[in-house]
């Protein structure tokens, strides 16, 4: 599904440079759970940006399900956002003056799905994260994890082939982020392809896959027998 | 431009604009404020406009007087000061030589201009006004409202040198009874009895004869005054597409050659153009139209340019939802696009209502100076005016649109997630 070779990326600051990701090599097949690892500084968020085409690569070279990531201008990027991939944010990141549905309901929108497709679908992927009952709510009105569920239907409503999780249970307590992770793993279930950025073990243990990145490399690349976030919740 | 009749387009539009009410409001204030003032402001100017249209209406707009003065200059073996008097003739040679004049109505008068006035008697009461003998032309020139039953002189009149007159509303009040009819009445100018044929009602607005003047048949006139061909002063009407300055130089000139005086003499015949005067008047509307024009379109930029500056602060606010919205997929012509057509909505709707809030008022002022004696009539704006205004505000709303749309489309997704 993904295919990264040799990654550099760097952000220059002033004069200096600042060698964030040294040479990444990483690839995810489907149906993956993979949870990168790494302290502040490491460069984890960077390669999921990098990922999210939000930001651009220096060198090597990134495949996503086939299709070759380069050179995008914004407008090609912002259709292959639109086509592939699912954001989940820390800090949820919904429209405060949308309802529930209607969060769910925008990448729809720069689908061009029809009206009514795209309200019954929005229904659908709410009823999938159990806030079915909360879809005429602003996010004022939700919980922390209520939000982080809408905001992951929201991600899966335009049906990416990749998940991307960036600290999705960083604004959270344990409890809300075991019922998050445990909606993420039932998705995953469903063969969805799900990379997620975390510094807490116990998230990257409810994954299948730990990627440890240090100062730019991938440290370690393991496979981890899953923790079900189910018995916590 | 497929997306501007796409419902969800305006959803979208709708949902951010009525998020923030307090911002959209004072947005729309603004737009509709310069919009009011400036059809406030043409419309009053246009309502002045009316107004001295109404009030020249009663006279010709090209029209002029001409009488004699006395020479300052000798000329052709005549000493200097020799009194000048114009003549029936001379009214004759005027229509013949100059094209341009479309009525000439010679006017002989006492009463004014120094000379006394007429000592009128009926019954008992008594009083002393102007006299004008007059033919019936003079009416294309100056309108003489008659009251019911009462008409002006007429040829027949002329031709058989009728004793009868028409006398002015003052004369009216001052020689009858209230509820007397003096038309078929007899009075006394001087020594001689007249018909009174019509009471001439004062000219609202501009009028060359006051509601004392009494005109009777200028060939009765002649009779009376023993006055032979001599005439007191011309009223000219131009054509209404000459120009009347040149006009009253060429007759000044012609004058000039026939009563032998210096070509240079400027002071030989007196002159007063109302023409020139009317000019004048309206040179003053249209500058007001074209400051009231000016003003109403500077404000209106200045209210544009507030929505295009508080725009510019909710993308600054907005940046967090504009980074999300791309990274679900916006692309940034889709961002770029709400954007400038918030801005342009936004515009439409404060100027619709600017537009509907002025026409409201410039109807209150009309109801309200209705009545009053000041030349104003039916504020009104021209339509082009208004479309042209609406135009206006969209271009402008678009070109201050593309001010913040383009910023929000110059910060980077990955930026605007970033910003905490």
């Amino acid at each position: 599904m993904i295919q990264i070779k040799d990654l550099h990326k760097s952000y220059k600051m002033g004069k200096n440079s600042l060698h964030v990701l040294k040479g990444i090599n990483f690839n995810v097949e489907e149906g993956e759970l993979v949870a990168i690892m790494g302290s502040s500084g490491s460069g984890k968020s960077t390669l999921l940006n990098i990922l999210g085409m939000l930001d651009e690569l220096d060198e090597g070279s990134y495949t996503l399900d086939g299709v070759p990531i380069k050179n995008l201008n914004e407008t090609k990027a912002a259709q292959y956002r639109n086509k592939f991939l699912g954001f989940v944010f820390q800090s949820f990141n919904l429209i405060n003056y949308k309802s529930a549905a209607e969060n769910v309901a925008l990448p729809l929108y720069y689908q061009k799905v029809p009206r009514k497709e795209r309200q019954e679908k929005a229904l659908k992927y709410l009823a999938q994260v159990g806030l079915k009952e909360w879809a005429n709510h602003l996010p004022s009105e939700l919980s922390g994890g209520q939000k982080q569920r809408v905001a992951i239907a929201r991600a899966m409503a335009a049906e990416p082939k990749v998940l991307l999780a960036d600290e999705p249970t960083g604004a959270l307590d344990s409890t809300t982020s075991y019922e998050v992770m445990d909606l993420i793993q039932k998705i995953n279930d469903q063969g969805n392809t799900i990379l997620i950025v975390t510094h807490e073990p116990d998230i990257a243990d409810m994954c299948k896959r730990i990627v440890h990145l240090k100062d730019g490399v991938i440290i370690e690349d393991k496979k981890i027998e899953q923790v079900r976030a189910a018995k916590y919740v | 431009m497929g997306f501007l009749f796409d419902r969800n387009t305006w959803q979208e539009i709708f949902g951010s604009i009525s998020k923030n009410r307090t911002r959209t409001i004072i947005t729309v204030i603004g737009v509709l404020w310069g919009i009011f003032i400036y059809i406030a402001l043409s419309g009053a100017a246009k309502g002045l406009d009316n107004g001295f249209d109404k009030v020249f209406k009663t006279v010709a707009i090209n029209s002029m007087f001409v009488w004699a003065q006395s020479t300052s200059m000798p000329y052709d073996g005549f000493k200097t000061g020799r009194p000048l008097q114009l003549k029936l003739e001379d009214v004759k040679t005027i229509q013949n030589r100059i094209p341009e004049v479309q009525y000439i109505a010679p006017r002989i008068t006492q009463g004014q201009f120094g000379s006394e006035p007429v000592y009128t008697v009926r019954g008992q009461k008594y009083g002393s006004y102007v006299l004008n003998g007059d033919y019936p032309i003079y009416t294309k020139i100056s309108t003489k409202k008659i009251y019911d039953g009462g008409r002006f002189i007429n040829q027949e009149d002329i031709d058989q040198a009728r004793k009868v007159i028409v006398i002015g509303e003052r004369v009216e009040q001052e020689l009858y009874n209230k509820d007397e009819n003096p038309v078929g009445t007899w009075i006394r100018v001087g020594s001689v009895y007249f018909q009174v044929i019509g009471v001439h009602k004062l000219a609202q607005g501009v009028s060359f004869d006051s509601d004392s003047a009494m005109f009777i048949p200028f060939t009765t006139y002649q009779k009376l005054y023993n006055s032979g061909d001599n005439i007191g002063y011309m009223c000219i009407a131009a054509y209404d597409d000459v120009d009347v300055v040149q006009v009253e130089k060429d007759i000044k000139t012609l004058l000039r050659n026939i009563h032998r005086v210096d070509p240079k003499d400027e002071r030989a015949f007196g002159s007063f153009n109302l023409g020139e005067a009317f000019s004048k008047t309206m040179g003053f509307a249209d500058g007001l139209t074209f400051m009231s024009l000016v003003v109403g379109i500077a404000t209106i930029l200045a209210g544009v340019i507030g929505i295009g500056n508080i725009l510019l602060i909710s993308v600054k606010e907005r940046t967090k939802e504009l980074g999300v919205r791309r990274a679900l997929g916006a692309t940034p012509a889709e961002v770029r696009n709400q954007i400038v057509m918030e801005s342009v909505f936004l515009t439409v709707i404060a100027g619709i209502l600017g537009i509907i809030l002025g026409a409201g008022v410039l109807a209150l002022i009309n109801s309200l100076t209705k009545d009053i004696d000041f030349p104003y009539t039916n504020p009104t704006v021209p339509i082009p005016y208004v479309i042209g205004a609406l135009v206006i505000m969209v271009v402008l709303g678009t070109l201050i649109g593309l001010i913040p749309a383009q910023r929000a489309v110059s910060i980077r997704p990955i930026e605007a997630l970033r910003e905490e």
